[in-house]
């Protein structure tokens, strides 16, 4: 059972209100993302702290005007993390995005670590979807819905996450490479693969002993030397199917990095739009008039 | 016409005439299926009105068994104009009574569309029908070094579709996640008779994740055809620990203090003194009879790390009065560990000829104390319990062990139930971690949410299904659009059942 809705979001409730476009403005880190706020939408911030972080039940509640990296610094000194990526956003703001981090092999995707969330309506009511425990089937998963949804059905003021504890080793390396499905093939679970149709760079975490082996299969198939990090990446997200990262065709993309065996691609331009079944665009349009009739919430978006 | 066409014509008309129905709802479903493929006689339509759980419903309308998608599309429309609801079936092993019919809609047994259709290795991806057992995907992909993660208790008979419907759990689901972490894209008829895809293989789908709201829906949204599953690779080595307790108090302590420690162990379940003496009657597997509690904790990955956790957990074990820590040496003990632990629930018919497998979920510091509060309970009414469950979720399985012919003990069962239910969300837990709500729980529902919480889980379901064609009367409680079981439980005069 969930805990109870604290003060602060009662107070975010009533500046939400249930009358006129609104939003919640975050670290507007992808405010350029899936179209503009109307012209007389008015901005709320989310409420901010972390209101409990239990890493003997996996879970951490913090409300979602709190930025990311508060969290992961609070988190880290008990020697756990998220799978929300760090990019100077708050925690509401990366789950209205719902885009994962670069080390999504490792650290999972962020709809699957989502647990609960406490968002505001658009007439103005507090719905909590989900519960602070890591397995749980009772009911309609609406904060499943939720993630990714660019704040067009409820603003969200409260979430809990599941958290994972740091792998005691993490380190990159890097080489020359126009094989990177072999680096995934010859390696366990690593927590990314980078490549740019020309270099790899490989993210291995876990026990010490267990990244020094990977690291020795991994120089059997290259030069592999550690680097500080993943190389710096292009504008534009892409999200393709792993097997079609294999296969980019530079004239399309420019310079890339892509994500091999997740599908992500950062690209010198834009994916072009993909087409979506009119059957998805009814239940989509039918969800909005459900739970925004009036359009309120953030107008001018689309998820 | 040609002398082909004659003699095809000849042969429908006489199949027609000698063997479709009377009743003009099952004649338009045998006309679209075979005929073999749609069951209208009562006594095979009764072993379709029930599931593995203690409830009751309806009566199952024609039982129908697709082999296409194209089949379930013309179901759905067959239903439309006969105004019929449907609801769809897999094995049928559910504990909640999410597939049981209530009314007597069409049954859609989803058990023929059965075959894995191909195994994408570069996508790490097999496209599989919702009717294949959970258990021979796994074998189906050990020679591609793959397996699938979730396993359900159930995983020899459950289908993945009831899986999808279900967000199934299983043991080893700790560290990798249940049902829908490894599940990108499912082909879906709605309740419009149309086709679509929900997910996809790419990175991040464009639009709503409804993918994420259909898993865990209890068959209410839609109908599942074909499902994308993710390919979780064979790790390079496992080490499964028998560790012995005195007590089930310092079991569950044990579980929190690993998880604390920063180790999350693949699978982590735990058995009471009762089960494990079950279970070595049933199926001496090398559990100790005379510990009170055990933990079977599976840890798995490189050979190093795996060997590193599996010191550290003894470490803690150790620390919180473990009598005995066993590792299994071969291949050989550590199935044997598991399909001990796998057939408690059968082997509960050592005790008394039912049980109830009950199903919450409370926070792992939770544990020792909510477990005390539930024997106490079963104690208090004269009743048999067994605890076998998944420690590391904190997913709570209490087993009521009883007589059913006995007068009275059915309905001290449901009050138990209740209870077990009122002291797990007292514990700050859920309602359940992997059966789902089904009827079992719908009317617990309002004990967990707001009016407000309902009526918005109420808005998901309107928006894919606003005619409550799909198995209504589940999930929500009574007062909400598609919950009113009562009247879906009075079979309009008249209508064929």
């Amino acid at each position: 059972m969930s805990d109870p809705v604290t003060n602060s979001i009662k107070n975010f409730c009533s500046e939400i209100g249930t009358e006129g476009p609104v939003a919640v403005e975050g670290g507007k880190t992808r405010w350029n993302l899936n179209g503009f706020p109307q012209k007389d939408t008015r901005f709320v911030k989310a409420p901010e702290g972390i209101l409990s972080a239990k890493p003997d039940e996996m879970i951490v509640t913090a409300l979602t005007g709190t930025t990311v990296a508060e969290l992961h610094k609070e988190l880290g000194r008990l020697g756990q993390r998220t799978s929300l990526p760090e990019r100077g956003g708050t925690i509401g703001g990366a789950i209205a995005v719902g885009e994962n981090d670069i080390s999504v092999l490792g650290k999972g995707r962020i709809r699957d670590s989502v647990l609960q969330i406490r968002y505001v309506s658009a007439d103005g009511k507090i719905i909590t979807s989900g519960a602070p425990v890591v397995k749980n089937v009772s009911g309609f998963n609406l904060h499943k819905l939720m993630v990714g949804s660019f704040g067009t059905l409820g603003l969200f003021a409260e979430v809990t996450i599941r958290t994972n504890p740091i792998p005691t080793t993490s380190k990159w390396f890097t080489a020359a490479s126009k094989d990177p499905q072999s680096v995934l093939v010859n390696t366990y679970k690593p927590s990314a693969i980078l490549w740019d149709g020309e270099t790899v760079w490989v993210h291995l975490e876990g026990h010490k002993p267990d990244v020094q082996k990977q690291l020795k299969k991994l120089l059997s198939i290259g030069n592999y030397e550690e680097v500080e990090g993943a190389p710096g990446l292009p504008r534009y997200r892409w999200s393709i199917a792993p097997a079609d990262a294999l296969r980019i065709n530079r004239k399309d993309t420019g310079n890339f990095v892509a994500s091999i065996g997740v599908g992500n691609v950062w690209a010198d331009k834009p994916q072009s739009r993909k087409e979506i079944d009119p059957a998805i665009t009814q239940i989509t349009n039918s969800l909005k008039r459900e739970f925004d009739p009036k359009g309120r919430l953030n107008p001018g978006r689309y998820a | 016409m040609n002398y082909f066409k004659r003699i095809q014509k000849r042969v429908n008309d006489y199949r027609e005439s000698k063997y479709l129905s009377d009743d003009p709802l099952v004649a338009d479903l045998q006309k679209a299926l075979e005929l073999d493929r749609v069951l209208e006689n009562l006594d095979e339509r009764k072993l379709y009105s029930k599931d593995e759980s203690v409830f009751e419903g309806g009566i199952a309308g024609p039982v129908c068994f697709p082999i296409t998608t194209s089949e379930v599309q013309t179901i759905m429309k067959i239903a439309e104009k006969h105004n019929r609801h449907v609801i769809p079936r897999g094995a049928g092993s559910g504990l909640a009574g999410g597939a049981i019919p209530l009314g007597a809609p069409i049954v859609i047994a989803m058990t023929k569309m059965n075959n894995v259709l191909e195994v994408d290795i570069e996508n790490r991806i097999a496209w599989v029908e919702p009717g294949v057992i959970n258990l021979e995907l796994s074998d189906h992909l050990k020679p591609f070094g793959f397996h699938y993660a979730p396993d359900p208790s159930s995983q020899q008979i459950c289908t993945l579709g009831g899986n999808v419907a279900n967000n199934s759990g299983g043991p080893h689901c700790l560290a990798d996640g249940v049902t829908d972490t490894h599940v990108l894209a499912l082909e879906v008829v709605l309740p419009s008779g149309e086709v679509t895809t929900f997910g996809g293989l790419d990175a991040e789908p464009t639009g709503l994740d409804l993918r994420g709201a259909f898993i865990g829906s209890e068959g209410t949204l839609g109908i599942t055809t074909k499902i994308a599953v993710r390919l979780t690779p064979n790790p390079d080595d496992v080490q499964t620990l028998l560790i012995s307790f005195p007590s089930m108090r310092k079991a569950a302590e044990t579980v929190s203090a690993i998880i604390a420690d920063g180790i999350v162990p693949a699978a982590m379940e735990a058995m009471d003194q009762k089960t494990i003496e079950v279970i070595e009657k049933h199926i001496p597997s090398g559990y100790p009879t005379d510990a009170g509690a055990v933990l079977l904790v599976e840890v798995e990955g490189l050979v190093d790390g795996v060997e590193i956790e599996a010191l550290r957990i003894g470490e803690i074990a150790e620390n919180h009065d473990a009598s005995d820590i066993k590792i299994a040496q071969t291949s050989y003990q550590r199935d044997a560990l598991w399909k001990g632990r796998k057939s408690a629930f059968g082997a509960s018919t050592y005790l008394a000829p039912n049980y109830y497998l009950h199903d919450t979920v409370v926070p792992r510091s939770e544990l020792a104390d909510v477990l005390d509060k539930v024997n106490d309970l079963a104690d208090k009414n004269n009743l048999t319990i067994m605890n076998v469950f998944h420690a590391g979720d904190g997913n709570l399985h209490p087993l009521l062990v009883f007589d059913a012919s006995e007068e009275g003990t059915l309905e001290r069962v449901h009050q138990v139930a209740a209870e077990i239910v009122k002291v797990s969300l007292e514990a700050g837990g859920v309602l359940s971690g992997e059966h789902g709500i089904g009827i079992e729980k719908q009317e617990f529902m309002q004990q967990l949410f707001t009016d407000h919480d309902l009526e918005h889980q109420n808005k998901l379901r309107s928006s894919f299904d606003p005619q409550c064609r799909i198995n209504p009367g589940k999930v929500l409680p009574t007062g909400h659009s598609c919950a009113d079981i009562q009247t879906l439980n009075k079979i309009p005069e008249g209508t064929w059942v």
